[in-house]
């Protein structure tokens, strides 16, 4: 097939030799060695892939690489911004995260703050149901989510006003 | 300032029960006791060459590795480049010129926390401000580091004596050099926080500083160091965030499934759906010909269900390919001796069975007595399905065979049964297989068994190119080691005076078809019959055998995770019958307050289960009255050193929705060691029973698991997670661990409530089955 073009993380990349229908997941995890967006399901029930897909929550186990030609999309690891000096500066999420100590395995983990960063985006204040809605469709087997749900609102809360940006 | 006592524990740390981990697959050759941990210090000491001017140990602390293999995701080599002046002084710890301190941490990290706790426990004894130790991964050794597995709840009571003395040898060692150093006695020095401090002048010297006097002082015995006294702690029972997290919020590779090696495959292995079927034949060509298939072929394995069975390996470029290789793969399978077992003929053969008199297991008094004599008797019948693990991370492994070595990186709770079980299964000798371990998305028990290890040895060993085995979500759902079912019909008898005077309990005891019906299946729930009413004067456990053949294991708090369920509803159903308080009742059949049994810490303490019993039942303001539709219930469970009770608040609508509000829990492990991997544990516990209760079962016909994926066997997810409080006991004994205990007493809090609420007795899990649904 011919190569397919998008932008990973605010970077051009180029994938080529591949079937169209492969989904970017496993583009990003044993081609690009992205390993951060995980494999849970492949059948879109659990939410350890999420990505996002122009600025969109997007599960990537189920979206094929044909439909990520020209988009952008953004990672786990790409979350996270570099200022001036060459640092890297936590997104709001990441740093409540650790500070409240969120992960238990931590393997649903970068699923769940895909989909918290995305939320926050479109509702930078968002209440108790607001969070519940917008993620129950990430699950964790060790049972964190009160933890995802405290995080989530410290992150707001330091964040500016008007969102928390990517 | 520290003082340093003699040892703080008003009992012995004490043998723990022999319980899970050693008869978990087959011992590893040779695992060393605690006292060998401690080597002598000429055997990291030794000089080996001289790099850059400094001089180089022949020591690797851990998590070195081969420069061609380095997989991604350990962290960097620390053996490159030491000077003299690192102190070593046992396989634990190392202190660099820069002053870090590097502590390795020996533990399998499944998400319990032990990656972090374990280290603590060191750097509290070494007076090391947590801020400047860096925590690594240890290599998988044996000799240096003892037993190294993660099941049980035992990393904490295994290991808190050890690692103290680790901490506490390199503490004395440096306290030892400083008074070298100021030709002063070591009683006038005393470690705080990254220094000695000379006590008469208040001088000061760095641990940095030391490091090379202290690496040439003898290494004093870790059993005669004294140990600081748990007044005097500082960093144990604070809030201290896992050392991986920066990394987990990142996406760095730390996982199993993230390793990657150079020129590296990528691997399925497909087996019979009906368990212990075998391969006939496939259609390997048209497999070969698909794109990215590498190589197809069939393995035989050994027939052993925890080592090597027979499947049809693909090996392809990608895990895409290899997974969509395997949807186009035709098998026809031998059958002839695959399982054949119905959870329908299974639950049908219980039912009748138990209706009847069974082989005693476990009896005290006379129930048949105190049946015919009592002023009331009560019947139920309770039944709970098999469960699988579900772990998030789906099994996998990768592994490397080249020049007669076999590599592995396994996400495994039993690393060090790897070699053993691969060489078995592939041929290869033991000592040429290594083994890494990996950070671990869910543990739950399924990765105590070491099958997927096996089979990626098994390809690896044949393509002679590094591969990763992916086994994706239906595989795990299809082929995990399941958490027995069982069936229990419950007799209890009432005085006039609503005293609990006697209990039969008629269960089912699986043992493995074809074999002797004395011995249960692996985690079976045979004449366990631990019932928690030392009181109880009449006492019948009874068992019929049933042949299985479904593939049982360990599942978080094997045995407690099902029993306490039955027992502590039914000591409801009995304290409804004698229409007397719960609370009350409860409490009358621990007695007075003592140990029974041998002090041990695996006996059962009926003081610590008062007070945990009655801190729940005041914060979970037992007694006050509720609304129409709300109920609140009670249970207790004592597994795995660890003493849990919890109150559960519920809300049911006329539509039999439940909205499980709140619950309180309150739990004795003696000592919290981390307040917040403690806390963690016990929310993730909770909510883990809630799923278990809210819909999970495992079905099986004609040998073959009926679900599938998420959407047949689900997790609870966010908005049906209760509040979860959390209170602590402090108690003078050695802590002990948390990633079991607080998950037994859920389901009966909950099932409890309901009938608090509804009047409906639930006795048939999970509740979806009785109409309840979980929201
Ligand atoms: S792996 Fe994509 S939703 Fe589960
Ligand atoms: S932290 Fe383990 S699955 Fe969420």
């Amino acid at each position: 097939m011919t190569a397919i073009n998008f932008v990973l993380n605010g970077e051009d990349r180029e994938v080529d030799d591949l079937d169209p229908n492969t989904p970017l997941l496993w583009v990003l995890r044993d081609r690009l060695d992205m390993v951060g967006t995980k494999f849970g399901c492949g059948r879109g029930l659990c939410g350890a892939c999420t990505v996002h897909f122009n600025g969109n929550a997007m599960r990537s186990c189920l979206l094929p690489i044909s439909a990520v030609a020209g988009q952008e999309i953004t990672t786990i690891e790409g979350l996270a911004e570099t200022d001036d000096s060459g640092n890297e500066q936590l997104h709001p999420l990441q740093d409540a995260w650790i500070a409240s100590d969120t992960p238990q395995c931590g393997y649903c983990q970068a699923g769940q703050i895909m989909t918290a960063a995305a939320l926050l985006k479109a509702n930078p204040n968002p209440s108790d149901a607001d969070i519940d809605n917008a993620m129950a469709g990430n699950l964790c087997r060790c049972g964190t989510y009160k933890r995802i749900r405290q995080a989530i609102h410290t992150a707001a809360e330091n964040s500016v006003p008007g969102g928390t940006g990517e | 300032m520290s003082e340093y006592s003699e040892i703080d524990d008003l009992i012995p740390d004490v043998d723990m029960p022999a319980e899970f981990v050693e008869r978990i697959n087959r011992a590893p050759a040779e695992i060393t006791d605690e006292a060998e941990t401690f080597m002598p210090r000429r055997n990291f000491l030794k000089l080996t060459g001289i790099v850059g001017g400094g001089l180089v140990l022949g020591f690797a602390l851990s998590g070195a590795p081969r420069t061609l293999a380095a997989p991604k995701g350990t962290e960097a080599s620390t053996d490159t480049a030491f000077t003299s002046n690192v102190f070593t002084p046992n396989a634990y710890i190392q202190i660099k010129p820069d002053g870090t301190i590097v502590i390795a941490a020996k533990n399998p990290e499944i998400g319990q926390g032990v990656k972090t706790t374990l280290p603590m426990i060191i750097a509290e004894e070494l007076e090391a401000p947590w801020e400047s130790v860096s925590v690594i991964q240890s290599d998988i050794d044996a000799k240096r580091f003892g037993r190294q597995s993660a099941g049980g709840s035992q990393s904490t009571p295994r290991n808190w004596r050890p690692l103290r003395q680790a901490g506490a040898v390199a503490r004395e060692m440096l306290i030892a050099a400083a008074a070298k150093t100021w030709g002063v006695s070591k009683a006038q020095c005393f470690a705080d926080q990254g220094f000695i401090v000379n006590r008469e002048n208040n001088r000061k010297l760095s641990y940095a500083e030391l490091a090379g006097t202290a690496a040439e002082l003898p290494v004093p015995n870790g059993k005669k160091v004294p140990l600081k006294k748990r007044s005097d702690y500082k960093l144990l029972g604070t809030f201290v965030p896992g050392v991986d997290n920066h990394s987990l919020v990142t996406g760095k590779p730390l996982f199993g499934i993230d390793q990657k090696l150079p020129g590296q495959l990528y691997a399925t292995y497909t087996k019979c759906p009906q368990f212990g079927g075998g391969v006939k034949q496939a259609n390997l060509q048209e497999i070969k010909a698909l794109p990215g298939v590498v190589d197809a072929f069939v393995i035989e394995g050994n027939g052993i269900q925890t080592e090597l069975l027979s499947g049809v390996a693909i090996v392809t470029k990608s895990t895409y390919e290899a997974f969509q290789a395997a949807k186009a793969l035709r098998v026809e399978w031998d059958l002839s001796s695959a399982a054949t077992d119905s959870w329908e003929d299974i639950q049908q053969k219980a039912s009748a069975l138990t209706d009847k008199p069974g082989a005693a297991k476990k009896s005290k008094g006379s129930v048949d007595k105190a049946l015919a004599t009592a002023h009331k008797t009560v019947s139920g019948y309770y039944t709970y399905p098999f469960l699988a693990h579900a772990n998030l991370e789906p099994q996998n492994c990768t592994a490397w065979y080249r020049n007669g070595k076999m590599d592995i990186w396994a996400p495994s709770q039993t690393p060090q049964s790897i070699p053993g079980l691969v060489s078995s299964a592939v041929g290869i000798p033991a000592e040429d297989i290594t083994v890494t371990q990996c950070r671990i998305g869910g543990g739950f028990g399924r990765r105590l068994m070491n099958d997927y290890a096996c089979e990626a040895a098994a390809i690896a060993y044949r393509t002679k190119a590094p591969i990763k085995l992916m086994w994706n979500r239906e595989a795990d759902t299809a082929h995990d080691f399941y958490r027995v079912g069982g069936f229990h019909k419950l007799t209890g008898a009432l005085n006039a005076e609503g005293t609990l005077t006697g209990l039969r309990d008629r269960t089912i005891t699986f043992y493995p078809k074809d074999a002797d019906d004395s011995r249960p299946v692996r985690a079976g729930n045979a004449s366990s019959g631990n019932l928690q009413c030392p009181e109880i004067p009449n006492l019948s456990i009874e068992a019929h055998p049933l042949p299985l053949q479904v593939p049982t294991g360990w599942w978080r708090a094997p045995v407690s995770c099902s029993l306490a369920w039955v027992y502590q509803s039914f000591i409801h159903e009995l304290a409804v019958a004698a229409e007397r308080d719960h609370l009350e009742f409860l409490l009358e059949q621990f007695g007075a307050p003592r140990w029974t049994g041998r002090r041990r810490a695996g006996d059962f303490n009926t003081e610590r289960a008062i007070d945990v019993v009655k801190l729940a039942a005041k914060n979970g303001d037992w007694g006050r009255p509720q609304k129409d539709g709300q109920g609140r219930g009670l249970s207790f469970y004592f597994s795995h050193l660890g003493y849990f009770a919890q109150v559960a608040e519920v809300t049911v609508d006329e539509q039999n929705n439940v909205k499980v509000d709140r619950v309180v829990v309150a739990g004795d492990v003696g000592m919290l060691l981390n307040k917040s991997a403690g806390v963690n544990q016990v929310e993730g516990s909770v909510t883990d029973a809630l799923s278990v209760l809210a819909g999970q079962e495992i079905s099986f016909e004609n040998g073959a698991v009926q679900q599938s994926n998420f959407d047949t066997y689900p997790l609870l997810r966010m908005p049906a997670q209760p509040k979860i409080e959390v209170h602590w006991l402090s108690t003078q004994y050695p802590p002990t661990g948390l990633g079991e205990p607080a998950f037994p007493p859920l389901a009966a809090a909950v099932t409890n409530a309901i009938f608090d609420a509804t009047g409906k007795r639930i006795r048939t899990m999970p509740i979806s089955k009785e109409g309840f649904k979980v929201i």
